[in-house]
Protein backbone atom coordinates (compact mmCIF):
# COMPACT_ATOMS: atom_id res chain seq x y z
CA UNK A 1 0.00 0.00 0.00
CA UNK A 2 2.72 2.45 0.96
CA UNK A 3 4.61 1.41 -2.16
CA UNK A 4 1.53 2.20 -4.25
CA UNK A 5 1.33 5.61 -2.62
CA UNK A 6 4.98 6.39 -3.24
CA UNK A 7 4.64 5.40 -6.91
CA UNK A 8 1.69 7.70 -7.00
CA UNK A 9 3.62 10.57 -5.48
CA UNK A 10 6.41 10.06 -8.05
CA UNK A 11 3.86 10.26 -10.82
CA UNK A 12 2.54 13.56 -9.52
CA UNK A 13 6.02 14.94 -9.24
CA UNK A 14 6.57 14.14 -12.94
CA UNK A 15 3.25 15.45 -14.26
CA UNK A 16 1.74 18.79 -13.32
CA UNK A 17 -1.90 17.93 -12.67
CA UNK A 18 -2.97 21.28 -11.16
CA UNK A 19 -1.56 23.08 -14.20
CA UNK A 20 -3.74 20.95 -16.51
CA UNK A 21 -6.84 21.74 -14.44
CA UNK A 22 -5.84 25.41 -14.45
CA UNK A 23 -5.98 25.25 -18.27
CA UNK A 24 -9.59 23.98 -18.05
CA UNK A 25 -10.46 26.80 -15.67
CA UNK A 26 -8.93 29.39 -18.02
CA UNK A 27 -10.86 27.92 -20.96
CA UNK A 28 -14.05 28.05 -18.87
CA UNK A 29 -13.45 31.65 -17.82
CA UNK A 30 -12.90 33.09 -21.28
CA UNK A 31 -15.51 30.95 -23.01
CA UNK A 32 -18.07 31.87 -20.32
CA UNK A 33 -17.56 35.58 -20.94
CA UNK A 34 -17.65 35.36 -24.73
CA UNK A 35 -20.61 32.96 -24.82
CA UNK A 36 -22.54 35.23 -22.44
CA UNK A 37 -21.93 38.22 -24.73
CA UNK A 38 -22.79 36.33 -27.94
CA UNK A 39 -25.73 34.58 -26.28
CA UNK A 40 -27.22 37.85 -25.00
CA UNK A 41 -26.92 39.39 -28.46
CA UNK A 42 -28.61 36.31 -29.95
CA UNK A 43 -31.41 36.43 -27.38
CA UNK A 44 -32.01 40.11 -28.19
CA UNK A 45 -32.10 39.25 -31.90
CA UNK A 46 -34.58 36.43 -31.27
CA UNK A 47 -37.04 38.62 -29.36
CA UNK A 48 -36.59 41.72 -31.53
CA UNK A 49 -39.25 43.13 -33.87
CA UNK A 50 -36.91 42.82 -36.86
CA UNK A 51 -37.73 39.67 -38.80
CA UNK A 52 -34.36 39.19 -40.50
CA UNK A 53 -32.48 39.30 -37.19
CA UNK A 54 -35.01 36.93 -35.61
CA UNK A 55 -34.52 34.48 -38.45
CA UNK A 56 -30.73 34.70 -38.25
CA UNK A 57 -30.81 34.11 -34.48
CA UNK A 58 -33.10 31.11 -34.85
CA UNK A 59 -30.85 29.60 -37.51
CA UNK A 60 -27.73 30.14 -35.45
CA UNK A 61 -29.25 28.42 -32.43
CA UNK A 62 -30.68 25.50 -34.41
CA UNK A 63 -27.44 24.84 -36.28
CA UNK A 64 -24.96 25.26 -33.43
CA UNK A 65 -27.05 23.45 -30.83
CA UNK A 66 -27.36 20.39 -33.04
CA UNK A 67 -23.69 20.16 -34.01
CA UNK A 68 -21.43 18.00 -31.81
CA UNK A 69 -18.88 20.16 -29.97
CA UNK A 70 -16.17 17.75 -31.10
CA UNK A 71 -16.98 18.58 -34.73
CA UNK A 72 -16.71 22.30 -33.96
CA UNK A 73 -13.36 21.83 -32.22
CA UNK A 74 -11.88 19.67 -34.98
CA UNK A 75 -13.21 22.09 -37.57
CA UNK A 76 -11.53 24.98 -35.73
CA UNK A 77 -8.12 23.38 -35.89
CA UNK A 78 -8.18 21.38 -39.12
CA UNK A 79 -10.28 23.71 -41.30
CA UNK A 80 -10.38 27.21 -39.81
CA UNK A 81 -6.72 27.33 -38.92
CA UNK A 82 -4.92 24.95 -41.26
CA UNK A 83 -7.06 25.47 -44.38
CA UNK A 84 -8.43 29.01 -44.02
CA UNK A 85 -5.41 30.43 -42.22
CA UNK A 86 -7.42 31.97 -39.37
CA UNK A 87 -4.84 32.52 -36.64
CA UNK A 88 -5.15 34.37 -33.34
CA UNK A 89 -1.56 34.26 -32.19
CA UNK A 90 1.86 33.49 -33.70
CA UNK A 91 2.48 31.27 -30.68
CA UNK A 92 1.36 27.71 -31.47
CA UNK A 93 -0.11 26.80 -28.07
CA UNK A 94 -1.70 30.19 -27.57
CA UNK A 95 -3.33 29.92 -31.00
CA UNK A 96 -4.84 26.50 -30.22
CA UNK A 97 -6.03 27.84 -26.87
CA UNK A 98 -7.83 30.76 -28.54
CA UNK A 99 -9.31 28.52 -31.23
CA UNK A 100 -10.65 26.29 -28.46
CA UNK A 101 -12.12 29.31 -26.66
CA UNK A 102 -13.76 30.35 -29.93
CA UNK A 103 -15.24 26.87 -30.47
CA UNK A 104 -16.53 26.65 -26.89
CA UNK A 105 -17.98 30.17 -27.07
CA UNK A 106 -19.90 29.83 -30.32
CA UNK A 107 -21.30 26.45 -29.21
CA UNK A 108 -22.42 27.50 -25.72
CA UNK A 109 -23.74 30.86 -26.92
CA UNK A 110 -26.67 28.94 -28.45
CA UNK A 111 -27.49 27.46 -25.02
CA UNK A 112 -27.03 30.83 -23.26
CA UNK A 113 -29.48 32.33 -25.76
CA UNK A 114 -32.08 29.66 -25.02
CA UNK A 115 -31.53 30.02 -21.26
CA UNK A 116 -32.12 33.76 -21.52
CA UNK A 117 -35.21 33.24 -23.62
CA UNK A 118 -36.61 30.93 -20.97
CA UNK A 119 -35.77 33.76 -18.51
CA UNK A 120 -37.74 36.21 -20.66
CA UNK A 121 -40.65 33.80 -20.38
CA UNK A 122 -40.65 34.22 -16.59
CA UNK A 123 -41.23 37.98 -16.91
CA UNK A 124 -44.98 38.71 -16.59
CA UNK A 125 -46.73 40.30 -19.58
CA UNK A 126 -47.67 43.25 -17.37
CA UNK A 127 -44.00 44.27 -17.14
CA UNK A 128 -43.68 44.58 -20.91
CA UNK A 129 -47.05 46.33 -21.13
CA UNK A 130 -46.07 48.78 -18.41
CA UNK A 131 -42.80 49.48 -20.22
CA UNK A 132 -44.68 50.22 -23.43
CA UNK A 133 -47.29 52.32 -21.72
CA UNK A 134 -44.65 54.71 -20.34
CA UNK A 135 -43.38 55.12 -23.88
CA UNK A 136 -40.31 52.87 -23.96
CA UNK A 137 -39.56 51.36 -27.35
CA UNK A 138 -38.08 47.90 -27.85
CA UNK A 139 -34.42 48.44 -26.97
CA UNK A 140 -34.92 50.63 -23.87
CA UNK A 141 -37.68 48.31 -22.65
CA UNK A 142 -35.43 45.29 -23.13
CA UNK A 143 -32.47 46.97 -21.45
CA UNK A 144 -34.25 48.54 -18.46
CA UNK A 145 -37.25 46.28 -17.82
CA UNK A 146 -37.11 42.89 -19.50
CA UNK A 147 -33.48 41.74 -19.51
CA UNK A 148 -32.64 42.50 -15.84
CA UNK A 149 -35.60 40.39 -14.75
CA UNK A 150 -34.88 37.77 -17.42
CA UNK A 151 -31.30 37.32 -16.18
CA UNK A 152 -32.53 36.82 -12.64
CA UNK A 153 -35.11 34.30 -13.81
CA UNK A 154 -32.55 32.50 -15.97
CA UNK A 155 -29.90 31.85 -13.30
CA UNK A 156 -30.72 28.13 -13.00
CA UNK A 157 -30.51 27.33 -16.74
CA UNK A 158 -27.50 29.66 -17.11
CA UNK A 159 -25.84 27.77 -14.25
CA UNK A 160 -26.52 24.48 -16.03
CA UNK A 161 -24.91 25.92 -19.14
CA UNK A 162 -21.89 27.01 -17.09
CA UNK A 163 -21.54 23.51 -15.61
CA UNK A 164 -21.82 21.95 -19.06
CA UNK A 165 -19.24 24.43 -20.36
CA UNK A 166 -16.83 23.59 -17.53
CA UNK A 167 -17.01 19.88 -18.30
CA UNK A 168 -16.93 20.48 -22.05
CA UNK A 169 -13.57 22.23 -21.81
CA UNK A 170 -12.12 18.68 -21.83
CA UNK A 171 -13.18 18.47 -25.48
CA UNK A 172 -10.41 21.02 -26.15
CA UNK A 173 -8.14 17.96 -25.99
CA UNK A 174 -9.29 17.25 -29.56
CA UNK A 175 -7.97 20.71 -30.50
CA UNK A 176 -4.50 19.92 -29.10
CA UNK A 177 -4.87 22.03 -25.95
CA UNK A 178 -2.86 20.66 -23.00
CA UNK A 179 -5.70 20.21 -20.50
CA UNK A 180 -6.85 17.61 -17.97
CA UNK A 181 -8.25 14.88 -20.26
CA UNK A 182 -5.13 14.85 -22.43
CA UNK A 183 -2.83 14.80 -19.40
CA UNK A 184 -4.78 11.93 -17.87
CA UNK A 185 -4.34 9.90 -21.06
CA UNK A 186 -0.59 10.61 -21.06
CA UNK A 187 -0.26 9.66 -17.39
CA UNK A 188 -2.16 6.39 -17.84
CA UNK A 189 -0.10 5.46 -20.85
CA UNK A 190 3.07 6.13 -18.86
CA UNK A 191 2.02 4.27 -15.70
CA UNK A 192 -0.78 1.88 -16.61
CA UNK A 193 -0.35 -0.03 -13.34
CA UNK A 194 -1.96 2.76 -11.29
CA UNK A 195 -4.77 3.47 -13.77
CA UNK A 196 -7.56 3.42 -11.19
CA UNK A 197 -5.77 5.86 -8.92
CA UNK A 198 -5.15 8.24 -11.83
CA UNK A 199 -8.76 8.08 -13.01
CA UNK A 200 -10.11 8.67 -9.51
CA UNK A 201 -7.77 11.64 -9.02
CA UNK A 202 -9.06 13.33 -12.15
CA UNK A 203 -12.67 12.35 -11.55
CA UNK A 204 -12.61 13.73 -8.01
CA UNK A 205 -10.89 16.87 -9.33
CA UNK A 206 -13.90 17.41 -11.58
CA UNK A 207 -16.36 16.69 -8.80
CA UNK A 208 -14.59 19.32 -6.68
CA UNK A 209 -14.86 21.88 -9.49
CA UNK A 210 -18.39 21.11 -10.67
CA UNK A 211 -20.39 20.55 -7.47
CA UNK A 212 -19.66 23.97 -5.91
CA UNK A 213 -20.71 25.67 -9.16
CA UNK A 214 -23.98 23.74 -9.02
CA UNK A 215 -24.59 24.60 -5.36
CA UNK A 216 -23.74 28.26 -5.99
CA UNK A 217 -26.12 28.63 -8.93
CA UNK A 218 -28.91 26.84 -7.09
CA UNK A 219 -28.38 29.21 -4.14
CA UNK A 220 -28.26 32.26 -6.42
CA UNK A 221 -31.31 31.22 -8.39
CA UNK A 222 -33.30 31.08 -5.14
CA UNK A 223 -31.75 34.24 -3.75
CA UNK A 224 -32.11 36.35 -6.88
CA UNK A 225 -35.43 35.02 -8.15
CA UNK A 226 -37.90 37.88 -8.54
CA UNK A 227 -40.65 37.38 -5.98
CA UNK A 228 -44.01 37.44 -7.76
CA UNK B 1 -49.82 35.35 -27.69
CA UNK B 2 -46.20 34.77 -28.53
CA UNK B 3 -43.17 36.39 -26.95
CA UNK B 4 -42.62 38.58 -29.96
CA UNK B 5 -45.97 40.29 -29.75
CA UNK B 6 -45.68 41.25 -26.12
CA UNK B 7 -42.41 43.12 -26.23
CA UNK B 8 -43.52 45.68 -28.78
CA UNK B 9 -46.78 47.26 -29.92
CA UNK B 10 -48.59 46.63 -33.14
CA UNK B 11 -46.51 48.96 -35.31
CA UNK B 12 -47.88 52.24 -36.65
CA UNK B 13 -46.65 53.85 -39.87
CA UNK B 14 -43.46 55.23 -38.36
CA UNK B 15 -42.57 52.02 -36.53
CA UNK B 16 -43.24 50.07 -39.71
CA UNK B 17 -40.79 52.31 -41.55
CA UNK B 18 -38.22 51.81 -38.78
CA UNK B 19 -38.70 48.04 -38.88
CA UNK B 20 -38.23 48.08 -42.64
CA UNK B 21 -35.00 50.05 -42.25
CA UNK B 22 -33.85 47.71 -39.49
CA UNK B 23 -34.73 44.75 -41.63
CA UNK B 24 -32.75 46.11 -44.57
CA UNK B 25 -29.74 46.78 -42.33
CA UNK B 26 -30.04 43.29 -40.87
CA UNK B 27 -30.19 41.64 -44.28
CA UNK B 28 -27.25 43.75 -45.43
CA UNK B 29 -25.22 42.73 -42.37
CA UNK B 30 -25.96 39.05 -42.89
CA UNK B 31 -25.07 39.28 -46.56
CA UNK B 32 -21.78 40.98 -45.64
CA UNK B 33 -20.91 38.17 -43.25
CA UNK B 34 -21.84 35.61 -45.89
CA UNK B 35 -19.74 37.46 -48.47
CA UNK B 36 -16.72 37.61 -46.15
CA UNK B 37 -16.94 33.86 -45.48
CA UNK B 38 -17.33 32.96 -49.12
CA UNK B 39 -14.57 35.29 -50.30
CA UNK B 40 -12.23 33.83 -47.68
CA UNK B 41 -13.12 30.33 -48.85
CA UNK B 42 -12.53 31.41 -52.42
CA UNK B 43 -9.23 33.16 -51.68
CA UNK B 44 -7.96 29.99 -50.05
CA UNK B 45 -9.06 27.87 -53.01
CA UNK B 46 -11.55 25.96 -50.88
CA UNK B 47 -14.39 26.48 -53.37
CA UNK B 48 -12.45 24.61 -56.05
CA UNK B 49 -14.89 22.02 -57.47
CA UNK B 50 -12.06 19.46 -57.42
CA UNK B 51 -12.22 19.50 -53.63
CA UNK B 52 -16.00 19.06 -53.47
CA UNK B 53 -16.40 16.48 -56.25
CA UNK B 54 -14.94 13.53 -54.32
CA UNK B 55 -17.90 13.90 -51.95
CA UNK B 56 -20.23 12.98 -54.79
CA UNK B 57 -18.49 9.71 -55.57
CA UNK B 58 -19.92 6.44 -54.35
CA UNK B 59 -16.49 5.48 -53.00
CA UNK B 60 -16.57 8.23 -50.36
CA UNK B 61 -20.02 7.26 -49.19
CA UNK B 62 -19.56 3.52 -49.40
CA UNK B 63 -16.26 3.29 -47.54
CA UNK B 64 -16.20 6.33 -45.27
CA UNK B 65 -19.37 8.33 -44.67
CA UNK B 66 -21.99 5.59 -44.48
CA UNK B 67 -19.92 3.17 -42.35
CA UNK B 68 -19.08 6.13 -40.09
CA UNK B 69 -22.73 7.07 -39.80
CA UNK B 70 -23.59 3.46 -39.10
CA UNK B 71 -21.03 3.31 -36.27
CA UNK B 72 -22.34 6.58 -34.84
CA UNK B 73 -25.90 5.23 -34.86
CA UNK B 74 -24.85 1.85 -33.43
CA UNK B 75 -23.02 3.50 -30.52
CA UNK B 76 -26.00 5.83 -30.07
CA UNK B 77 -28.52 2.97 -30.04
CA UNK B 78 -26.63 0.87 -27.50
CA UNK B 79 -26.12 3.94 -25.33
CA UNK B 80 -29.77 4.95 -25.47
CA UNK B 81 -30.99 1.52 -24.40
CA UNK B 82 -28.31 1.21 -21.71
CA UNK B 83 -28.90 4.73 -20.40
CA UNK B 84 -32.65 4.07 -20.15
CA UNK B 85 -32.08 0.94 -18.07
CA UNK B 86 -29.46 2.67 -15.89
CA UNK B 87 -31.67 5.74 -15.50
CA UNK B 88 -34.77 3.76 -14.50
CA UNK B 89 -32.87 1.67 -11.96
CA UNK B 90 -31.08 4.56 -10.30
CA UNK B 91 -33.95 7.04 -10.62
CA UNK B 92 -36.33 4.69 -8.80
CA UNK B 93 -33.47 3.71 -6.46
CA UNK B 94 -33.21 7.33 -5.33
CA UNK B 95 -36.85 7.17 -4.23
CA UNK B 96 -36.42 3.85 -2.45
CA UNK B 97 -37.66 3.36 1.10
CA UNK B 98 -34.26 2.10 2.21
CA UNK B 99 -31.88 4.89 3.16
CA UNK B 100 -28.81 2.86 2.12
CA UNK B 101 -30.13 2.34 -1.42
CA UNK B 102 -31.15 6.02 -1.66
CA UNK B 103 -27.69 7.17 -0.65
CA UNK B 104 -25.85 4.72 -2.87
CA UNK B 105 -27.91 5.69 -5.94
CA UNK B 106 -27.58 9.38 -5.08
CA UNK B 107 -23.79 9.23 -4.87
CA UNK B 108 -23.44 7.22 -8.09
CA UNK B 109 -25.73 9.59 -10.02
CA UNK B 110 -24.11 12.79 -8.73
CA UNK B 111 -20.62 11.41 -9.37
CA UNK B 112 -21.21 10.43 -12.98
CA UNK B 113 -23.04 13.67 -13.70
CA UNK B 114 -20.05 15.68 -12.51
CA UNK B 115 -17.27 13.81 -14.35
CA UNK B 116 -16.80 14.83 -18.02
CA UNK B 117 -17.73 12.12 -20.52
CA UNK B 118 -14.37 12.38 -22.25
CA UNK B 119 -12.51 11.61 -19.00
CA UNK B 120 -14.58 8.44 -18.50
CA UNK B 121 -14.21 7.47 -22.14
CA UNK B 122 -10.43 7.83 -22.22
CA UNK B 123 -9.89 6.05 -18.90
CA UNK B 124 -12.29 3.25 -19.88
CA UNK B 125 -10.63 2.80 -23.25
CA UNK B 126 -7.10 2.64 -21.86
CA UNK B 127 -8.24 0.27 -19.11
CA UNK B 128 -9.94 -2.04 -21.61
CA UNK B 129 -6.87 -2.08 -23.82
CA UNK B 130 -4.76 -3.04 -20.86
CA UNK B 131 -7.09 -5.72 -19.47
CA UNK B 132 -7.51 -7.42 -22.86
CA UNK B 133 -10.82 -8.96 -21.73
CA UNK B 134 -12.48 -8.17 -25.06
CA UNK B 135 -11.12 -8.20 -28.63
CA UNK B 136 -8.94 -5.15 -29.36
CA UNK B 137 -11.21 -3.91 -32.16
CA UNK B 138 -14.15 -3.74 -29.75
CA UNK B 139 -12.53 -1.64 -27.01
CA UNK B 140 -13.29 1.79 -28.42
CA UNK B 141 -16.97 0.95 -29.04
CA UNK B 142 -17.35 -0.44 -25.52
CA UNK B 143 -15.59 2.60 -24.02
CA UNK B 144 -17.81 5.03 -25.97
CA UNK B 145 -21.02 3.21 -25.04
CA UNK B 146 -19.95 2.70 -21.42
CA UNK B 147 -19.13 6.36 -20.83
CA UNK B 148 -22.31 7.53 -22.57
CA UNK B 149 -24.44 5.13 -20.49
CA UNK B 150 -22.91 6.27 -17.20
CA UNK B 151 -23.34 9.98 -17.91
CA UNK B 152 -26.66 9.99 -19.72
CA UNK B 153 -28.06 7.25 -17.51
CA UNK B 154 -27.40 9.53 -14.53
CA UNK B 155 -29.13 12.43 -16.27
CA UNK B 156 -32.11 10.18 -17.09
CA UNK B 157 -32.17 9.00 -13.46
CA UNK B 158 -32.64 12.64 -12.46
CA UNK B 159 -35.37 12.99 -15.10
CA UNK B 160 -37.18 9.95 -13.67
CA UNK B 161 -36.87 11.27 -10.14
CA UNK B 162 -38.04 14.77 -10.98
CA UNK B 163 -40.78 13.30 -13.20
CA UNK B 164 -42.17 11.35 -10.24
CA UNK B 165 -41.74 14.35 -7.94
CA UNK B 166 -43.61 16.49 -10.47
CA UNK B 167 -46.78 14.40 -10.24
CA UNK B 168 -49.62 15.69 -8.07
CA UNK B 169 -49.50 14.27 -4.55
CA UNK B 170 -52.99 12.82 -4.98
CA UNK B 171 -51.67 10.16 -7.36
CA UNK B 172 -49.60 8.49 -4.66
CA UNK B 173 -52.29 9.05 -2.02
CA UNK B 174 -54.83 7.35 -4.27
CA UNK B 175 -52.44 4.43 -4.69
CA UNK B 176 -51.93 4.11 -0.96
CA UNK B 177 -55.69 4.45 -0.36
CA UNK B 178 -56.48 1.40 -2.46
CA UNK B 179 -54.00 -0.61 -0.42
CA UNK B 180 -50.84 -0.51 -2.56
CA UNK B 181 -47.49 -0.29 -0.83
CA UNK B 182 -45.26 2.71 -1.54
CA UNK B 183 -43.14 0.69 -3.99
CA UNK B 184 -46.20 -0.71 -5.76
CA UNK B 185 -47.62 2.77 -6.09
CA UNK B 186 -44.37 4.02 -7.62
CA UNK B 187 -44.19 1.08 -10.03
CA UNK B 188 -47.75 0.89 -11.25
CA UNK B 189 -49.14 4.41 -10.79
CA UNK B 190 -46.42 7.06 -10.68
CA UNK B 191 -43.66 5.68 -12.91
CA UNK B 192 -45.86 5.13 -16.00
CA UNK B 193 -47.14 8.70 -15.80
CA UNK B 194 -43.68 10.09 -15.10
CA UNK B 195 -42.32 8.24 -18.14
CA UNK B 196 -44.94 9.79 -20.41
CA UNK B 197 -44.30 13.23 -18.93
CA UNK B 198 -40.56 12.91 -19.45
CA UNK B 199 -40.81 11.53 -23.00
CA UNK B 200 -39.95 14.88 -24.62
CA UNK B 201 -36.94 15.43 -22.34
CA UNK B 202 -35.89 11.86 -23.04
CA UNK B 203 -35.90 12.44 -26.79
CA UNK B 204 -33.79 15.59 -26.38
CA UNK B 205 -31.41 13.55 -24.24
CA UNK B 206 -31.03 11.25 -27.25
CA UNK B 207 -29.75 14.28 -29.16
CA UNK B 208 -27.11 14.76 -26.44
CA UNK B 209 -26.14 11.08 -26.75
CA UNK B 210 -25.75 11.30 -30.52
CA UNK B 211 -23.70 14.49 -30.23
CA UNK B 212 -21.45 13.02 -27.54
CA UNK B 213 -20.84 9.86 -29.53
CA UNK B 214 -18.61 12.09 -31.68
CA UNK B 215 -16.19 12.14 -28.72
CA UNK B 216 -15.32 8.60 -29.84
CA UNK B 217 -13.17 10.44 -32.40
CA UNK B 218 -10.60 10.98 -29.65
CA UNK B 219 -10.29 7.28 -28.81
CA UNK B 220 -10.13 6.00 -32.40
CA UNK B 221 -13.73 4.86 -32.70
CA UNK B 222 -14.53 4.85 -36.44
CA UNK B 223 -17.61 7.07 -36.18
CA UNK B 224 -18.82 9.71 -38.62
CA UNK B 225 -16.42 12.47 -37.59
CA UNK B 226 -13.35 10.25 -37.58
CA UNK B 227 -14.19 8.68 -40.93
CA UNK B 228 -14.79 12.11 -42.44
CA UNK B 229 -11.40 13.19 -41.24
CA UNK B 230 -9.79 10.09 -42.75
CA UNK B 231 -11.59 10.73 -46.02
CA UNK B 232 -10.35 14.32 -45.96
CA UNK B 233 -6.77 13.45 -45.17
CA UNK B 234 -6.31 11.21 -48.17
CA UNK B 235 -7.92 13.75 -50.49
CA UNK B 236 -6.68 16.94 -48.74
CA UNK B 237 -10.26 18.22 -48.70
CA UNK B 238 -10.75 18.06 -44.95
CA UNK B 239 -12.83 21.25 -44.78
CA UNK B 240 -15.31 19.80 -47.25
CA UNK B 241 -15.57 16.39 -45.57
CA UNK B 242 -16.02 17.96 -42.12
CA UNK B 243 -18.73 20.15 -43.63
CA UNK B 244 -20.62 17.08 -44.83
CA UNK B 245 -20.22 15.32 -41.46
CA UNK B 246 -21.53 18.40 -39.65
CA UNK B 247 -24.47 18.65 -42.06
CA UNK B 248 -25.45 15.01 -41.40
CA UNK B 249 -25.21 15.48 -37.63
CA UNK B 250 -27.29 18.67 -37.77
CA UNK B 251 -29.94 17.06 -39.96
CA UNK B 252 -30.42 14.07 -37.65
CA UNK B 253 -30.28 16.05 -34.41
CA UNK B 254 -32.53 18.83 -35.67
CA UNK B 255 -35.17 16.28 -36.69
CA UNK B 256 -34.95 14.64 -33.26
CA UNK B 257 -35.26 18.03 -31.52
CA UNK B 258 -38.32 18.83 -33.60
CA UNK B 259 -39.80 15.44 -32.73
CA UNK B 260 -39.23 16.20 -29.03
CA UNK B 261 -41.13 19.50 -29.37
CA UNK B 262 -43.94 17.68 -31.16
CA UNK B 263 -44.09 15.08 -28.37
CA UNK B 264 -44.21 17.80 -25.71
CA UNK B 265 -47.36 19.21 -27.32
CA UNK B 266 -48.81 15.78 -28.01
CA UNK B 267 -48.48 13.87 -24.73
CA UNK B 268 -49.51 16.76 -22.49
CA UNK B 269 -53.04 15.40 -22.04
CA UNK B 270 -51.98 11.82 -21.37
CA UNK B 271 -50.48 12.38 -17.92
CA UNK B 272 -50.99 14.43 -14.79
CA UNK B 273 -47.27 15.29 -14.92
CA UNK B 274 -45.74 18.34 -16.57
CA UNK B 275 -44.50 17.82 -20.09
CA UNK B 276 -41.82 19.93 -21.59
CA UNK B 277 -38.72 19.58 -23.68
CA UNK B 278 -35.38 19.45 -21.89
CA UNK B 279 -33.01 22.02 -23.25
CA UNK B 280 -35.41 23.18 -25.93
CA UNK B 281 -37.62 25.78 -24.28
CA UNK B 282 -40.98 25.73 -25.90
CA UNK B 283 -41.04 28.52 -28.45
CA UNK B 284 -44.71 29.33 -28.01
CA UNK B 285 -44.69 29.84 -24.24
CA UNK B 286 -46.48 32.99 -23.25
CA UNK B 287 -44.69 35.61 -21.22
CA UNK B 288 -45.71 35.46 -17.61
CA UNK B 289 -46.26 31.74 -17.65
CA UNK B 290 -44.40 30.59 -14.59
CA UNK B 291 -41.67 28.12 -15.55
CA UNK B 292 -42.78 24.86 -14.03
CA UNK B 293 -40.58 22.32 -12.34
CA UNK B 294 -38.64 21.97 -9.12
CA UNK B 295 -34.99 22.86 -8.67
CA UNK B 296 -34.25 19.15 -9.08
CA UNK B 297 -36.08 19.13 -12.38
CA UNK B 298 -34.07 22.11 -13.55
CA UNK B 299 -30.83 20.42 -12.57
CA UNK B 300 -31.96 17.32 -14.39
CA UNK B 301 -32.23 19.28 -17.60
CA UNK B 302 -28.53 19.93 -17.77
CA UNK B 303 -27.32 19.72 -21.31
CA UNK B 304 -23.99 19.45 -22.98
Amino acid sequence: MSEYLSQFADLFATYNVPLAFWMNIKLTFFAAIFSLVIGTALALMRISPIASLRLAGTWYVNVLRNTPLTVIMVFGVLALWSKLGVSFSPNFDENFFRLAVLGLSVYHAAFVCEALRSGVNTVPVGQAEAARSIGLSFLPAARIIILPQAFRGAIAPLGNTLIALTKNTTVAATASVAEAAGLMAAMIEFRSDVIIGIFLTFAIGWVIIVIPVGLLTTYLSRRLAVVR
Amino acid sequence: MSTQNVLFDAPGPRARRNFAIGNAVGVLLLLTVLYLVISRLGARGQLDPALWKPLLTSRSWQYYILPGLQNTLVAGAYSIVGAMVFGLLFGVGRLSGSRAIRWFCGIVVEFFRAVPVLIMMVAGWLALNQLKLIPAEMTSLVAVVGALILYNGSVIAELVRSGIHGLPKGQREAGLAIGLTRNQSIRSIELPQALIAMLPSLVSQFVVILKDSALGYYIAYAELLRNSRLLGTDGTNILQTLFVAAAIFILINFSLSRFAEFLARRVGGATSGKTRVGDVPNTVTTIGLEQSGTAAAKRGLEHR
